[in-house]
């Protein structure tokens, strides 16, 4: 991780960074964070320096913390990545319907707020013929597909080269071996530079403390993925890496119902994910921007 | 788009461009190895290079490939159905020509499927039986044998794992795999996948009125 950068020295950086009320608004979050934390949690060291014990009394305190704040009786592991493993995801955009099966599985699997309906993905609904994603409307309602569109699911697309990591001033967030971006909820400030840093609009800012019923909380959680957030932290897919590291598929794979997802190891040469990047024609979004991508799309031809 | 391209590029990372070329041509290989993977019946997958057993993969079938259903579930879950055979036996007499024709327990039948006759699928001499364009008759339950027959592109990609989704495990090393049928998602008769309601949209303002952020 190279030289260790404090929070505290963070806020400060913050503070001479911004003016005037953008500081007021943007250390709005830090300051209920601050309030928030009790003293254990604000002196929590950086997840890549705990050492195993240490790991394990963080997640021991967090499914307590979740069983006084939520009711609910979960279990957080921290799945390590595989050897040998980079995950890659590959989307059929000519069998994608527009169902928005996907993003309610995301909100379900992974513990999303259920009063903003809160999901990693957001399925764009685009005009044929167009592929500017910033022209797609994530808000439509009618039967789907409608005529003259077709839709275009986007959630974090893992890049080789992520902007987001970069703006970070506390390396709360980076890249695992495996390809996956992760974010550490206890480490991130929420100043919010990355979700503003990424041209995929994939990650979110919990503005509040989620609400999830204690009976509809899935129990089945990771540090680095679907344990609840706390308020004012930015979250983001993680290819449901407490699942795929564990040799499952992503949970909005196995919800879409007309199969237009495709996942798997990009070092494996006979996984489905590289035979579609061998005989489809895919591309990635916003290729322009040198982020290289590891979430790939094709049209049937 | 009101964002600054970023074009940086860490030394650390290896463009994916890069890694493209390489999967592209190893593409050959990659099919030859991977033309057995799937039959319609449930069957391991062969051993992978490390000689590590694979899980299963599983194919589910379709409770119309077994019979008519009756709409009721036995205690286990499974649909109750009356299988073909209750009323068929070979019983003569050439496939009607329309569905409107069709008369029992079909009533009502509706087929829009291309320019296909009943007898393009359907054994004329055996109701509770399909038939290739060769004369081979199938057992229903390897209809997909006769949709791969027309629509091969779809069969291949299915093969492949890119048409008709999966659930399970992505690493066979680890844990087994089930499969649709077709027919789950395309029904024979009628097989255009039908348009449905949308699950509720985000309630952010994000992408909404006029792409704004939150
Ligand atoms: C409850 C009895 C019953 C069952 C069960 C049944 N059928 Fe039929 N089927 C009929 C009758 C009655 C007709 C109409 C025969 C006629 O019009 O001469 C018919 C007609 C047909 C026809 C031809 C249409 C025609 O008019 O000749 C086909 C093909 C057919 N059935 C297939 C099936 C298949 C496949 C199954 C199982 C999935 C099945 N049937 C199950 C009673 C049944
Ligand atoms: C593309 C192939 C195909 C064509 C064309 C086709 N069928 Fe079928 N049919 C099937 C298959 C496969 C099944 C069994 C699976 C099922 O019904 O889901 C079936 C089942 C049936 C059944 C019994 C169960 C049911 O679905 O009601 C009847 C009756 C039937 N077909 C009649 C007809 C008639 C009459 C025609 C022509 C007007 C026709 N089919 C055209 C493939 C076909
Ligand atoms: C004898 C050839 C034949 C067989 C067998 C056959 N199909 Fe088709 N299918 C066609 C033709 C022809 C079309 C129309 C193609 C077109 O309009 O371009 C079609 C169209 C389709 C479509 C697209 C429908 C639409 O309106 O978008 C689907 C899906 C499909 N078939 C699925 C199946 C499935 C599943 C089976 C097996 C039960 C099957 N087909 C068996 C010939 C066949
Ligand atoms: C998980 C659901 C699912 C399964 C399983 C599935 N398909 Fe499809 N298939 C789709 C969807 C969704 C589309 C796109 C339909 C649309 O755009 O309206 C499609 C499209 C098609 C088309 C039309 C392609 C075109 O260009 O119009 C054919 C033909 C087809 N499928 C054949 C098959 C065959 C053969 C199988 C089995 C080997 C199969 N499908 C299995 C969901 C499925």
């Amino acid at each position: 991780m190279g030289s260790r950068v404090t929070r505290r020295r963070a806020l400060r950086v913050l503070g001479a960074s911004l003016g005037g009320s953008a500081f007021a608004y943007a250390v709005a979050p830090v300051a209920a964070f601050v309030q928030a934390t009790n003293k254990e949690e604000f002196l929590q060291q950086h997840y890549r320096e705990l050492t195993e014990a240490g790991l394990a009394d963080v997640l021991r305190r967090l499914e307590a913390e979740t069983a006084r704040d939520y009711g609910a009786d979960v279990s957080i592991r921290d799945p390590r990545p595989l050897p040998d493993v980079q995950f890659g995801y590959a989307l059929n955009l000519s069998v994608c319907i527009g169902c928005r099966k996907c993003a309610e599985a995301c909100h379900h699997e992974n513990n999303h707020d259920r009063r903003t309906n809160n999901s990693y993905i957001r399925v764009l609904e685009m005009t044929q013929g167009t592929m500017d994603m910033e022209q797609g409307r994530a808000d439509y309602d009618h039967a789907v597909p409608a005529p003259g569109k077709y839709y275009m699911p986007v959630q974090c697309q893992q890049c080789e080269n992520p902007p987001c990591v970069d703006v970070c001033p506390v390396q709360a967030t980076w890249k695992e071996d495996d390809g996956v971006v992760v974010v550490d909820y206890n480490w991130c400030i929420g100043c919010r530079y990355c979700e503003a840093a990424c041209p995929y609009h994939a990650r979110r800012f919990n503005w509040h403390k989620p609400e999830i019923p204690a009976d509809e909380i899935n129990p089945d959680q990771a540090y680095l993925s679907n344990r609840v957030r706390p308020q004012g932290v930015v979250e983001k897919c993680h290819f449901c890496l407490h699942r795929t590291r564990e040799g499952r598929l992503p949970a909005c794979l196995e919800a879409c119902p007309t199969g237009a997802r495709v996942f798997g190891n990009l070092l494996d040469p006979e996984s489905e994910i590289r035979w579609v990047l061998a005989n489809k024609r895919v591309f990635v979004l916003k290729e322009e921007l040198g982020t290289n991508p590891r979430f790939f799309y094709f049209f049937d031809t | 788009m009101h964002r600054r391209a970023v074009h940086r590029r860490s030394a650390t990372y290896p463009p994916v461009q890069l890694t493209l070329v390489v999967l592209a041509a190893s593409a050959s290989a990659c099919q030859a190895a991977s033309a057995e993977y799937f039959a319609d019946t449930d069957q391991p997958r062969a051993d992978d290079a490390s000689g590590a057993a694979l899980h299963d993969t599983t194919i589910e079938l379709p409770a119309s490939l077994r019979g008519v259903p009756t709409g009721e579930r036995a205690p286990t879950g499974a649909p109750v159905v009356v299988a073909c055979g209750t009323c068929h036996n070979g019983e003569p007499g050439a496939l009607p020509a329309q569905a409107s024709e069709v008369a029992g327990p079909h009533t009502g039948l509706v087929v829009q499927h291309g320019g296909n006759t009943c007898g393009s699928c359907h054994d004329p001499n055996r109701r509770d039986r399909l038939r290739l364009a060769d004369g081979q008759q199938l057992e229903l339950t390897e209809a997909m044998q006769l949709c791969s027959q027309c629509h091969g592109t779809q069969r291949r990609d299915y093969d492949h794992g890119a048409h008709g989704g999966m659930a399970g495990h992505w690493d066979l090393a680890r844990g087994p795999r089930t499969r649709n049928h077709c027919i789950h998602c395309h029904d024979p008769h009628v097989p255009a996948y039908p348009r449905v309601l949308p699950a509720a949209p985000p309630r952010d303002r994000f992408f909404g009125a006029g792409a704004g952020h939150e």
